[in-house]
C-alpha cells in the first residue's frame, strides 16, 4: 500500500489554500499517522519462553488482523519494568500498555486509566475475579488501576527421590520438619535453596508468607506498624538456625534465576519457585537428567510453603496490565486488552503456560489443563490463596514501598549475616515507621 | 551619489561582524556553544534536581515544596548512612589500588620491548568493553553456585567449601572493588604512561650518572614530575567511582542487605524502584558536597604542585 506522507498533505493543503479537513479529503486518503493505530505493549520476558514465541507467532498477528492495528510487543527483564514505567510517566511518552507486578498499580494509580469496565465484564463472564487480584488491582472504590492478567504461583519444587532417601515421603508441612529435613539434606550436600537477595520474585515470595505464618505482620488493620513482635522475632531466630542447618548459604546473593539453575544442576534439593524449573525440565528431558539417568522432570514434585504457628500462607506474583494515562491510543489499547481477554485468545496464553500462570478468575480453576499433569495441579489455586504485602492493611503504595525497599527480606538477611534477631526486627520497624508515618 | 554610497558600504564591514574584532565579543561567541551545551545538559538538570529534592514529588504525583524535609529524612535513614560509608570505602580502596597498579603498569609499559604497541592496546581492553557486559561476566565468575574462581580454588585444593562471594557482605564489597580496579587500572596506566613520556630521559640519565639508585631516581625525579598528571587522573577517577552505578546494579543490586549500596544505586532504588523521586534526588544531591570538597582539595593541590 502506498503511504500518504504528511508532507504531501501539507503541500496540497497549503498550495490550494484548502485548509484542515478539506485538504486531507482532497488527497483521497487519510494522513499517514491516522492510517493505522499502533499499540505498544511492554511486558516481562516470560519465564516460559514458549509463551513469548506464541505471542509473536500467533496472538499478536491475529490481533493485528482482527483489530486493524499494529501491535508492538516488547519484552524486558522483570526487574526492568519499573524504570520503564517511571521514565514513561515522567516524560509523558512510552508504551501504551505496561505489565505491572504486584502493587505497582497502587504506586502509579494517578498515571493509569481505569480498567473497571473490562474487569467487571471479564469477572462476570468468568465466575468472578479473585479477592487477591481485586485487592492488588483495584482501589476498593470501583477503580481498577490495572487489568488483572495472571498470578505466577509460588510453590516449592523438590526432588522426590532425594527426600525419600532421608525418610521424608511427603514434603514437610510445618517449619520444624522442614528444618529437620533440610538439615539432613544439607549433610548430604544437597541443601534446600532460597534467595534472600534484592530480587523481585522469589525473595519476597518466601519471606512474606514465612513471616505471616509465624504471626508476624508489617502493620495492623489500622495502619499501625506492629512488626516488632515476639512472633516476628521468633521467626527471625528460627530463620538464622534454618539457614545454617539446612539452606544453601549462597542464597544471600541469588536473583530470581539462580535457584532455577541450582536446582536444574542438582546442587539443591528444594526451592520455592514458579513452575519454571519443572517446565524447563519437561522441555529438555535429554539435557536435564537425574544422577540415575532418568529425566529430571519425573523426580520433581510441588508443595506449598509449610505451616507456621499462625497458619499457612502464600504470596504470589500478580501481574496486571496498565493502560497509561499519557498514551494517545487509550481506546486502541483497551480494545487490544479486551481482545486478549476473550476466552479463545486468553486460552492460548493459558495453555502455553502449562500451569505456570494461574488466571485471576474462578472459572479457570476447573479447566481440564489442571488434570493433564498432576505435578502442576497444586498451582491451580495459587491465585485464590495468595495474600498481599502490607497485610493486615491494604496492599497500597506504602506496602509497595516496603516491598521495593526489600525491608522484610533484608530483616532476615541481616539476621542470617549475624545481627541479633531483636536488632534486625527493630531495624525493620524503624524503616517501616518511616514509610507509614510519612 | 549612488556610486559613492555603494563604495562606502563595501569599505565598512557590517557592524555585527565588526563587533567580533573586539576580543571580548569573540571570546563570548566562541564560548557560547559550550556554554549552551553545559547549561542544557549539566546546569539545567542540576537545578531541576535541586528543585526536585525540595518537593514531595512522586512518580506521577506533583508534589509541593517541603524545604529540607527530604534531607532530614535521609539523614535519619540507616540505609543512607550505610550507603555513605560504602561509597567512601569503595572509592578510597579502589583509588589506592588503581593508582598503585596503574603506575606500576605504566612504568613497565614505558620500557622498550617487543610488541609494545600491541600490549598497550590490549591493556585498554577492560576499559573499552561496555561495563555492563564485562560486569555480567564477572557476576558469573562470582556466582554462588557456579563460580569458576571457586572451582579453580577447589581443584587446586585451596578450599573445601564454596566461597560465598556475593552473599557475604564483606566479600561482596571486596568483589565489586576487584571489578572496579580491574576496569579502572587501564585508564590510570595509559594516562600515567602519557605523563611518563613527557619526562625527558636526560633527567633520569643525569641522576644515574650522579649515582642515584633506581628507587631514588623514581622518588626524586620521576614522581615529582608525574604528580600533576597523577592528580588530574585521580580527580577524574574519584568523581567517576564516587558516582558509580552500573557495576553495583548488575553485580548485587545493592544487596546483600544493603551491604554494597552506593549513592547512585540507593538513589535509583528510592527514586525509580519506589517512585519517591524527590528522595532519590536528595540522595543524589547528598553526593555533591562530598564530591565538591574532594574536588576543591585536589584542585588546590594541583595548583600548588604546578606553581612550585
Amino acid at each position: 500500500m502506498a503511504n500518504t506522507k504528511r508532507r504531501s498533505v501539507l503541500k496540497l493543503a497549503g498550495g490550494t489554500a484548502l485548509g484542515g479537513m478539506a485538504g486531507i479529503l482532497a488527497t483521497g486518503r487519510t494522513p499517514a499517522y491516522a492510517q493505522q493505530k499502533t499499540v505498544h505493549w511492554l511486558k516481562w520476558v516470560d519465564f516460559v519462553p514458549a509463551t513469548d514465541q506464541m505471542f509473536r507467532r500467533e496472538l499478536v498477528p491475529a490481533a493485528e488482523k482482527e483489530l486493524g492495528m499494529k501491535i508492538n510487543l516488547e519484552t524486558v527483564n522483570g526487574n526492568d519494568l519499573q524504570p520503564r514505567i517511571t521514565a514513561g510517566i515522567q516524560s509523558g511518552s512510552g508504551a501504551d500498555i505496561i505489565m505491572s507486578f504486584n502493587s505497582y498499580t497502587h504506586l502509579y494509580a494517578n498515571s493509569v486509566v481505569d480498567m473497571a469496565a473490562l474487569a467487571e465484564e471479564v469477572g462476570k463472564r468468568e465466575g468472578g475475579i479473585y479477592k487477591y487480584a481485586q485487592a492488588i488491582c483495584s482501589n476498593g472504590k470501583g477503580v481498577y488501576m490495572g487489568m488483572p492478567w495472571a498470578v505466577i504461583g509460588g510453590m516449592i519444587a523438590y526432588r522426590k527421590s532425594w527426600l525419600d532417601e532421608v525418610g521424608a515421603t511427603k514434603f514437610p508441612d510445618n517449619w520444624e520438619t522442614y528444618r529437620e529435613v533440610a538439615k539432613k539434606m544439607k549433610a548430604k550436600g544437597r541443601p534446600f535453596g532460597q534467595t534472600l537477595g534484592h530480587t523481585f520474585g522469589d525473595a519476597p515470595g518466601f519471606t512474606y508468607p514465612y513471616m505471616w505464618s509465624w504471626g508476624g505482620k508489617e502493620i495492623d488493620a489500622n495502619g499501625k506498624v506492629v512488626i516488632n513482635s515476639k512472633e516476628t522475632v521468633d521467626s527471625v531466630k528460627f530463620m538464622t538456625g534454618l539457614w545454617k542447618d539446612g539452606m544453601d548459604e549462597g542464597g544471600l546473593a541469588w536473583d530470581d534465576t539462580n535457584n532455577n539453575r541450582a536446582f536444574l544442576s542438582q546442587t539443591i534439593s528444594a526451592t520455592l519457585n514458579g513452575a519454571s524449573i519443572y517446565i524447563e525440565s519437561l522441555r529438555k528431558p535429554d539435557q536435564y537428567k537425574t544422577e540415575k539417568g532418568a529425566p529430571l522432570h519425573t523426580d520433581i514434585l510441588h508443595a506449598p510453603l509449610p505451616k507456621g504457628p499462625a497458619g499457612q500462607f502464600g504470596f504470589h506474583l500478580l501481574q496486571s496490565n496498565m493502560v497509561m494515562k499519557y498514551s494517545k491510543n487509550q481506546d486502541a489499547a483497551k480494545a487490544f486488552l479486551s481482545w486478549l481477554h476473550q476466552e479463545a485468545n486468553y486460552r492460548k496464553f493459558f495453555e502455553s503456560q502449562k500451569g505456570f500462570a494461574t488466571p485471576c478468575t474462578a472459572k479457570w480453576e476447573s479447566d481440564k489443563l489442571w488434570d493433564v499433569d498432576p505435578v502442576m495441579t497444586p498451582y491451580k489455586v495459587a491465585a485464590k490463596l495468595g495474600q498481599a504485602p502490607g497485610f493486615a492493611g491494604p496492599p497500597d503504595a506504602k506496602a509497595q514501598e516496603g516491598l521495593s525497599k526489600y525491608i522484610i527480606t533484608d530483616m532476615y538477611a541481616k539476621a542470617v549475616q549475624g545481627m541479633p534477631a531483636e536488632e534486625s526486627v527493630k531495624w525493620a520497624e524503624s524503616e517501616l515507621k518511616k514509610i507509614y508515618v510519612a | 551619489m549612488a556610486v559613492t554610497a555603494v563604495a562606502g558600504a563595501e569599505a565598512r564591514p557590517i557592524p555585527r561582524l565588526r563587533r567580533l574584532e573586539d576580543e571580548r565579543w569573540l571570546a563570548l561567541a566562541l564560548l557560547l556553544p559550550t556554554a549552551i551545551l553545559l547549561g542544557l545538559f549539566i546546569a539545567y538538570p542540576f537545578f531541576e534536581g535541586v528543585l526536585l529534592s525540595l518537593t514531595s514529588q512522586r512518580v506521577g504525583v506533583d508534589g509541593e515544596f517541603v524545604g529540607l524535609k527530604n534531607f532530614v529524612k535521609i539523614w535519619n535513614d540507616s540505609i543512607f548512612r550505610t550507603t555513605v560509608w560504602n561509597t567512601f570505602w569503595y572509592t578510597g580502596v579502589t583509588t589506592v589500588f588503581k593508582l598503585a597498579l596503574g603506575l606500576w603498569l605504566a612504568m613497565l609499559l614505558n620500557r622498550h620491548f617487543k610488541g609494545k604497541a600491541l600490549v598497550r592496546a590490549f591493556i585498554l581492553l577492560p576499559f573499552i568493553i561496555p561495563t555492563v557486559l564485562s560486569t555480567f561476566a564477572w557476576k558469573w565468575m562470582f556466582d554462588p553456585t557456579f563460580s569458576v574462581i571457586n572451582w579453580t580454588l577447589y581443584q587446586l585444593g585451596f578450599i573445601t567449601q564454596r566461597i560465598n562471594w556475593l552473599g557475604d557482605p564483606d566479600l561482596a564489597m571486596t568483589s565489586i572493588i576487584v571489578v572496579n580496579v580491574w576496569r579502572g587500572v587501564p585508564f590510570f596506566a595509559i594516562s600515567l604512561l602519557a605523563g611518563l613520556q613527557t619526562i625527558s630521559p636526560e633527567l633520569n640519565e643525569a641522576a644515574a650518572i650522579d649515582g642515584a639508585r633506581p628507587w631514588n631516581r623514581f622518588w626524586y625525579v620521576t614522581w615529582p614530575l608525574l604528580l600533576p598528571v597523577t592528580m588530574v587522573v585521580m580527580l577524574f577517577s574519584v568523581i567517576q567511582t564516587f558516582a558509580d552505578f552500573q557495576l553495583v546494579y548488575v553485580m548485587t543490586g545493592g544487596g546483600p542487605a544493603n551491604a554494597t549500596h552506593l549513592f547512585a544505586t540507593y538513589a535509583y532504588q528510592l527514586g525509580i524502584g519506589t517512585g519517591l523521586l524527590s528522595e532519590g534526588a536528595a540522595i543524589s544531591l547528598a553526593m555533591f558536597p562530598f564530591l565538591f570538597v574532594i574536588v576543591v582539595v585536589q584542585l588546590l593541590y594541583i595548583r600548588r604542585v604546578e606553581t612550585r
